[in-house]
Formats: structure tokens, C-alpha cells, sequence
């Protein structure tokens, strides 16, 4: 098997690949990126939790335009894994506001974003339809 | 007792293109502009804060200063993202309240024609191998990978989690905010867009981020606004003629996000927004009912309703309602926009924070022209910088 990078170092790929997020040992409040302190509560300590691989939509936008290098369009999203709002595009669905729903049922699924010069691939991550 | 405040002079550039001026020749124009229309000169002015995002410098006070005059007072460059305006503009207001200084001046500025999309400031660029980087260890650029950095994408994001919570805003009611404040913007002279389109044009133009098209998003121009701000004390011993065109700043309130959950994932731009207008009511002595218009920060038509909300102008939830029924036409019950808002006067960022508090105080003044609100006692003023800062700002006309 060839080698496999995720694309932002909160996604696990695995043989059922995930979203780990760090919640604060004090609060519960959860972040994905690399943390200094609770902005929550100031505490100092996270520990890694999993986010459930489902999830509901919150909202979107269709974005048509934008800057050179982001194909366009794409579905952006907010989605509510249970409980913990995660950033992510809506894939495998028509960029068609009367396809997209909010509330509509989602699943986390992985997308290929490209294989570098070494040969090794870069996976992300977005939401289909359940 | 901490001192009263005032607006004395005040004044806003056309908004627009201006090819043959730079940042500072616009920031002269409007800081001279308000000046003579305070009936001071530089002499007597005792802090400057002064900001431009676009400027390439962070001393562009100074740079002003080399052009209108060299006094040798304390200036405060400062930037606030779109809320840069009205954090210049209440840093002199802090400065006075702190008894440092009777006048101040407050100006921001900025040259954005032509600047196209706003969204993220760098962008990485695309490597030949992996190698993580920042603060999710990312390999690749994130915007249109994962969800949007764009601000028409934001704020699109931000009105359809509204209506999917409250119900009844669709593609076209945002259309239909757009719609008023462009026709809004047909009275203001000083409007970089003074055009009319009827909602078949504006639904129809080239989307950007869906639901928001073109005449949706906020026009990038140029321009300046410019305050001279002074205390009560200082007033009270000028002449009638200035005290009656003089407004008071009944509220002056600053804040930023606190964290929510899910705030670091799509900026939440609601809290901090009803902080500072809840804190500003309470300052003024007032109530949403009491104001005879609002400016309020119409970056995307999708913004302009969850601030109807967030303002307290309606009761919670019920923002789609309070724009079915017309109170924020110029002739309804809280005229919103009456300038025609960001989408249609433009935005050169942080000149925006200084000019909705020039369009009421032209109202309050009596001073509007055409596009006057009969009678306008009281105003609100409202920007949000994504980050993010809100400004809010009550102004009342002078008594005498
Ligand atoms: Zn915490």
C-alpha cells in the first residue's frame, strides 16, 4: 500500500477513518488545532477524543467564486456531530440548494486530494448523504 | 462622574474611485473635512488614532500628521479588521473619558478599488511534497478543501443557519435586503453604487457564495471618514452655533467573540453583536424602540438579518418578520441603511466604522438632504470586524 498523509493531522486514517479533536480536561470544550490553552476556560490539558462519524448539517453555502487554485464550486459546511460543530465541504451531492437541506443526515468520508513527488498520498475528509 | 462626549465635526469622502489620490490624500481630505466642520484646526486637537488595513505601513497617523500637521500629540494607529473605523473613533473617546485630552481626532481610510474577493491574507502555496504545516498540521491549503475562508462564504453560512433556525429566510428575502438598501442608496450623493435594481437583476446576477450575488456582497472602493470628538467640558464653553450641531455619544461599546461552542469552526459574529448592543442600550439610557434609524453592518445581505436580531431591533427570532413588514425601509418603523448600507455605499474597511456614524449624525444634524429621517433624535451605529470586534455607537442630537 502506498503511503497515505491525512491532510490535516485531526483526521486518522484508518480502516474506519475519523475526526480527533482535543477537549479540555477542564471544560469538555473541543478544538481541532494545536492548542495552547483552553479558550473556553484557560485551562492547559486536552486529551484526544473521536467525533462521532455522523452527523447532521447545520448550514452551507454553495461557493462559486473564489480565489486562484480553489476549484469551484463546492458545498461548504457546518455539520452537528453529535454535539460538536466540525468545518467541512458536503461531497457525492449536487452543488443545488433544493439537494441540500439543513438537518439533512450526513456521514464522514475521505477524499483523495492528490499524491506528491515521493509518490505518497494526501487524503482529506468531507461529508456525503447518508 | 466620567466626562460626556460629543461628536463636534464630522465628515466622509465620496465613496468610490478616486485614481488620482492616495491613502493620505483621502485621509487629509476627510480629517480636514471634519475639522473645519467642527471649527477647529489641528493645533487644537490633542490625540489622533488613525487606521488603514491597506496602507502598508503601521505608522499612518504619522503619515497624516506629515501632511495636515506636525503637533507632536499621541497617536494611536490601530486596526480592527471592518471594525478599525469605530475602534479609531473610540480610542479618542477612551482618551477623553480618561480625562487626557478635551478634543480628539479619529480617522480611518482606505483605497480597495478594484481589490476583488476578501478572504484569507495569505495563501499557502501548493509543494511538490506533504509536509504539515500550521496549526491543524496541514498539507495542502485548507479553503475549498475544508468549507470556505472566503467572507461571502462566511456570511452566507451565517444567514442560512438563521433561517434554518427560525424559518421563512430563503434566497429571496435575502435578495429582497439587498434590494432595499440599493434602492436606499439612489438618495446618498456620496454612495459609490447609487443604482436601483429590482430583484429580478439582483437574484439573477453572477453569485458569489450562495445565497449572496454579487449586489449582494459589500463594494470594495475607496474612501475616508474622519471625527473630531470632544468633552462635555470643553463644549459647554463653545459658541450656540456649535453646540447645536454638536452629537452626543449617549453609547460607545467595543467587544469581541467570546467562545461558543463551535465558534472557532464558523465565526460566531451573534454573540458578540447583542453584547455590545445590550451593553450600549444600557449605556445610553435607550432602547431599539427609541431609534429613529440604524446603520448596521451589511457586509453580505445575509448579515443584515441576523443583526436585525442581534441588535434587538425585533424580538429573537423573529428578524424575517421584522423585514416582511417593512420597518426597515426609510419610510418604515427602524429605517436601516438609509445611506444604502455597505452593498451599495461601499466598504473601504476602516473608513466604514466612521461613516455609518457620519450618516446618522447627518440625520440627527437635520443635515440630510433628501434622503433625510424627519425628526431623527436617536441612532445606532453598529460594524463588525471578522475575528472578530463589533462596534456599536448610540448618538443623540443635541438639546439646545
Ligand atoms: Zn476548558
Amino acid at each position: 500500500m502506498a503511503d497515505r498523509v491525512p491532510l490535516v493531522d485531526y483526521l486518522v486514517l484508518s480502516e474506519d477513518p475519523r475526526l480527533v479533536a482535543r477537549e479540555c480536561e477542564r471544560c469538555a470544550a473541543r478544538f481541532f488545532d494545536r492548542r495552547n490553552a483552553c479558550a473556553s476556560c484557560g485551562a492547559t490539558t486536552f486529551r484526544g477524543v473521536d467525533i462521532p462519524r455522523t452527523g447532521t448539517l447545520v448550514t452551507y453555502t454553495i461557493v462559486s467564486v473564489a480565489p486562484p487554485g480553489v476549484a469551484v464550486p463546492f458545498v461548504a459546511a457546518v455539520v452537528d456531530c453529535g454535539g460538536t460543530a466540525v468545518r467541512g465541504n458536503l461531497v457525492n451531492v449536487a452543488p443545488d440548494p433544493g439537494r441540500l437541506t439543513p438537518g439533512m443526515e450526513l456521514r464522514l468520508t475521505t477524499v483523495s486530494v492528490g499524491t506528491d513527488g515521493a509518490g505518497t498520498e494526501a487524503v482529506g475528509y468531507g461529508f456525503e448523504p447518508a | 462622574m466620567t466626562q460626556d462626549v460629543w461628536i463636534l465635526g464630522i465628515s466622509m469622502t465620496k465613496f468610490g474611485k478616486h485614481r488620482g489620490k492616495d491613502t493620505v490624500d483621502l485621509a487629509s481630505e476627510a480629517a480636514l473635512a471634519a475639522l473645519a466642520d467642527a471649527g477647529v484646526g489641528m493645533t487644537d486637537i490633542e490625540v489622533l488614532a488613525a487606521g488603514s488595513l491597506m496602507a502598508g505601513t503601521s505608522a499612518f497617523g504619522q503619515q497624516l500628521q506629515k501632511q495636515i500637521g506636525q503637533t507632536g500629540i499621541p497617536v494611536y494607529n490601530v486596526a480592527n479588521a471592518c471594525a478599525t473605523g469605530a475602534t479609531a473613533l473610540r480610542t479618542v473617546i477612551m482618551a477623553i473619558k480618561a480625562g487626557e485630552a478635551d478634543l480628539g481626532l479619529a480617522v480611518g481610510v482606505e483605497k480597495l478599488s478594484g481589490a476583488g474577493l476578501l478572504g484569507p491574507a495569505t495563501r499557502r502555496k501548493e509543494s511538490d511534497t506533504w509536509v504539515p504545516d500550521g496549526r491543524f498540521g496541514a498539507v495542502a491549503p485548507l479553503d475549498g478543501r475544508i468549507g470556505t475562508e472566503s467572507m461571502p462564504g462566511v456570511f452566507a453560512q451565517i444567514g442560512l443557519e438563521y433561517g434554518h433556525k427560525y424559518g421563512g429566510a430563503d434566497f429571496e428575502l435575502f435578495a429582497r435586503i439587498s434590494e432595499k438598501n440599493h434602492a436606499h442608496s439612489t438618495l446618498n450623493p456620496l454612495a459609490a453604487y447609487s443604482k436601483r435594481f429590482t430583484l429580478e437583476e439582483i437574484m439573477n446576477d453572477v453569485m458569489i457564495a450562495y445565497p449572496n450575488t454579487r449586489p449582494m456582497c459589500s463594494a470594495n472602493c475607496d474612501g475616508a471618514a474622519a471625527a473630531v470628538v470632544v468633552s462635555g467640558t470643553r463644549l459647554r464653553a463653545l459658541p450656540l452655533e456649535q453646540r447645536r450641531r454638536a452629537v452626543k455619544i449617549s453609547a460607545s461599546v467595543l467587544t469581541s467573540d467570546p467562545w461558543r461552542e463551535g465558534c472557532q469552526v464558523l465565526p460566531d459574529v451573534n454573540t458578540l453583536t447583542r453584547q455590545a448592543a445590550a451593553r450600549a442600550y444600557e449605556q445610553a439610557g435607550l432602547g431599539p424602540r427609541d431609534l429613529d434609524l440604524v446603520e448596521l453592518h451589511d457586509c453580505f445581505a445575509t448579515a443584515e438579518l441576523v443583526h436585525y436580531d442581534n441588535l434587538m431591533l425585533c424580538e429573537e427570532g423573529g428578524a424575517v418578520d421584522f423585514f416582511n413588514s417593512g420597518a426597515t425601509w426609510r419610510d418604515g418603523k427602524t429605517p436601516v441603511n438609509v445611506s444604502g448600507g455597505l452593498e451599495s455605499k461601499g466598504h473601504p474597511i476602516a473608513a466604514t466604522g466612521i461613516a455609518n456614524v457620519w450618516e446618522i449624525c447627518h440625520h440627527l444634524r437635520g443635515e440630510a438632504g433628501d434622503r433625510q429621517i424627519e425628526g431623527a433624535r436617536a441612532g445606532l451605529a453598529h460594524v463588525i470586524g471578522l475575528g472578530s470586534a463589533c462596534g456599536v455607537h448610540v448618538l443623540e442630537k443635541a438639546a439646545v
